[in-house]
């Protein structure tokens, strides 16, 4: 048998062209079920762990699978904006406490995620470095972007206009980074936290600018009045707050009506949750859903389209098999004449079978390692590439 | 140590036929077979070597008679006391030549492929001028070398018998002569026999005998 495989490879090696085409073909059938088994387990994995951990979601009424994905996910597709009264009737209720959440605009591609300080003893992050963000435009930020972006605490980063060339939009505002947080293996490590007031600022709901009644510049002033001054476009605005400009910004209205996307309820207990859910049922302004549900309807989904999906390979499989197949029968008979010259020097029918089967050894065995490899890999990264294609 | 007593063979498609009443060549006796081409000299040797067998009659080498050996018998039989140059040399375009000598040894365990083979294999490679080939593949050799590649597996085994369809129709004259010089040394150190069909009537004085195809048609027609 060790000849039949000498013989085999030397085969192999000389049609490298052919040996390799079939080796692509094995390596894509084997790989590409398994690979998408590994990605959608991943994918289940994170998705009921995070769901699991979050009893209940309130949001406005819309589609509960937006709410859920940006809200635990910071999923880009922001759902429609409630206000922070929400977050204040349900701590009112007594039934549990409420973690307001605004996941709406983005740094360096990364969610900017303003909340409370309660969302970090609830999902229980902790600072590896630096400290919690305590004053208005500082941040907290996870531990992929430190690491991205080679960013610890004392930089800053700076948040994304939402339109470039909309005076009227959203501004850049930098942020000075006071602490990176441990590396918790969810969404939270990809994502920059600051407090609600601070994605206020950013909204333009809050601001800061020089002080009109110092100000030396006339042209700045379109109407003074005894108790207002009226100042036009070209008034400096902040776009960094500071130890030295902080006490100039202020928030204009009622804080009470700024809005979040959705608000954490947590419940002291399951009969608490019943009674929560009971208030919202009829609610027409908003509606409190169990992320749990929602990731169980999307994983129900999921897997039906998985199942469509390995149908269709399973029948792109066995196509790819047959033709398979249909290429080493119609090597053999290609080999004809090599056959009859090996069988002219006095080789029996079974050592022919044997070179044979060794060939398709040296094929399989290659398609194996190859798959496997590349199984290993999407295996040790696939948290990651499921972040990448899935939760981006 | 061929004899061929009353044999009969046609191809299952075709009008072609072959009858040799008898035919007998002796131990270490040098042949030469010639006559037109068609006329079956090739067919006579894939008969002698155990590739074909005869509808009827006796093919016997070295007192064993070929034609009622099995299948694995005869292939045996051929690969460890027949060497068979072949016209067309048989040599596997995916073996460098050295691989190609010792193709027979990996294909059958009636050969023994000890550490000493390939030696001698590359000393006879040598002594027919193509031991600067044995890593060349068969493509890359002019068809002189391929033949002399041929010969080499064919004598490696130092075979009892050797079958030479045309071992010289693709040599120039000046190798021609080198290599029928070694084919027959090697045939006389080993008290081998040599079948050899040809077409090159220069080279029939060489042989202690001459059979001629159409002696057999007339002999087969009286």
């Amino acid at each position: 048998m060790t000849s039949s495989f000498y013989i085999a490879w030397h085969y192999v090696i000389f049609n490298r062209v052919r040996s390799v085409t079939l080796v692509a073909c094995i390596t894509l059938i084997a790989f590409l079920p398994f690979a998408l088994q590994l990605l959608l387990a991943e994918s289940q994995q994170l998705l009921q762990s995070r769901a699991t951990s979050t009893p209940l979601l309130l949001g406005a009424r819309g589609s509960a699978l937006d709410l859920v994905m940006n809200s635990l996910y910071f999923d880009d597709e922001v759902p429609e904006r409630i206000s922070m009264l929400a977050a204040d009737e349900i701590a009112d209720t007594g039934l549990g406490y409420a973690i307001p959440l605004y996941v709406r605009f983005l740094a360096r591609n990364y969610p900017i995620v303003a909340t409370s300080i309660d969302y970090f003893d609830f999902r229980g992050l902790a600072i590896a470095d630096g400290r919690m963000f305590t004053l208005l435009g500082e941040s907290v930020i996870g531990a992929d972007v430190a690491e991205d972006y080679g960013l610890a605490p004392g930089d800053s980063i700076v948040s994304s206009p939402e339109t470039l060339f909309d005076l009227a939009g959203i501004y850049p505002l930098k942020m000075t980074i006071t602490g990176v947080l441990e590396r918790s293996h969810t969404p939270d490590d990809r994502a920059v936290f600051v407090d609600l007031k601070t994605a206020w600022v950013i909204e333009g709901l809050g601001h800061g600018h020089e002080d009109l009644g110092k100000t030396n510049d006339s042209s700045v002033i379109l109407k003074r009045t005894e108790d207002k001054v009226i100042a036009n476009a070209k008034l400096l605005q902040y776009t960094q707050i500071t130890t030295d400009n902080i006490d100039s910004f202020h928030f204009h209205g009622d804080a009470s009506v700024y809005p979040v996307t959705a608000v954490l309820a947590v419940p002291h207990d399951a009969k608490s949750a019943t009674l929560l859910r009971g208030r919202y049922l009829d609610n027409t302004q908003y509606h409190i859903v169990r992320p749990t549900e929602v990731i169980e309807g999307l994983l129900e989904s999921i897997f039906r389209i998985k199942t469509v999906i390995d149908s269709v390979i399973a029948i792109v499989g066995l196509a790819t098999v047959l033709a398979i197949i249909l290429v080493f029968a119609l090597s053999v008979r290609l080999r004809q004449r090599e056959l009859s010259t090996i069988f002219k020097l006095g080789c029996s029918r079974m050592t022919a079978v044997k070179l044979i089967a060794a060939e398709i050894a040296f094929i399989v065995l290659a398609s194996s390692v190859i798959s496997t490899g590349l199984l290993a890999i999407i295996g040790a990264n696939a948290e990651t590439l499921v972040r990448m294609l899935i939760f981006r | 140590m061929i004899d061929i007593e009353a044999l009969e063979f046609h191809y299952p498609q075709g009008e072609f036929s072959l009858s040799i009443p008898h035919m007998v060549v002796a131990q270490g006796e040098k042949v030469a077979v010639i006559g037109p081409s068609g006329s079956g000299k090739t067919t006579l040797l894939n008969l002698i070597a155990g590739i074909s067998k005869p509808h009827q009659g006796k093919v016997a080498v070295a007192d064993q008679t070929v034609s009622s050996l099995s299948d694995a018998k005869r292939r045996d039989f051929r690969i460890t006391r027949i060497g068979f140059v072949f016209q067309d040399f048989e040599l596997l375009d995916y073996l460098n030549v050295l691989d190609n000598i010792l193709h027979p040894y990996r294909i059958t365990h009636a050969l023994n492929l000890n550490s000493e083979v390939p030696q001698r294999a590359i000393a006879l490679a040598d002594e027919l001028g193509i031991g600067d080939k044995l890593k060349r593949f068969s493509a890359e050799l002019s068809q002189g070398e391929k033949q002399r590649a041929a010969i080499c597996r064919a004598l490696l085994p130092q075979p009892q018998l050797i079958l030479a369809d045309e071992p010289t129709g693709n040599l120039d004259p000046r190798n021609k002569g080198r290599i029928l010089d070694l084919l027959f040394e090697n045939v006389a150190s080993s008290n081998a026999t040599l079948l050899a069909v040809t077409h090159d009537h220069e080279l029939l004085p060489r042989f202690d005998r001459v059979i001629d195809f159409l002696d057999f048609r007339n002999e087969a027609v009286a």
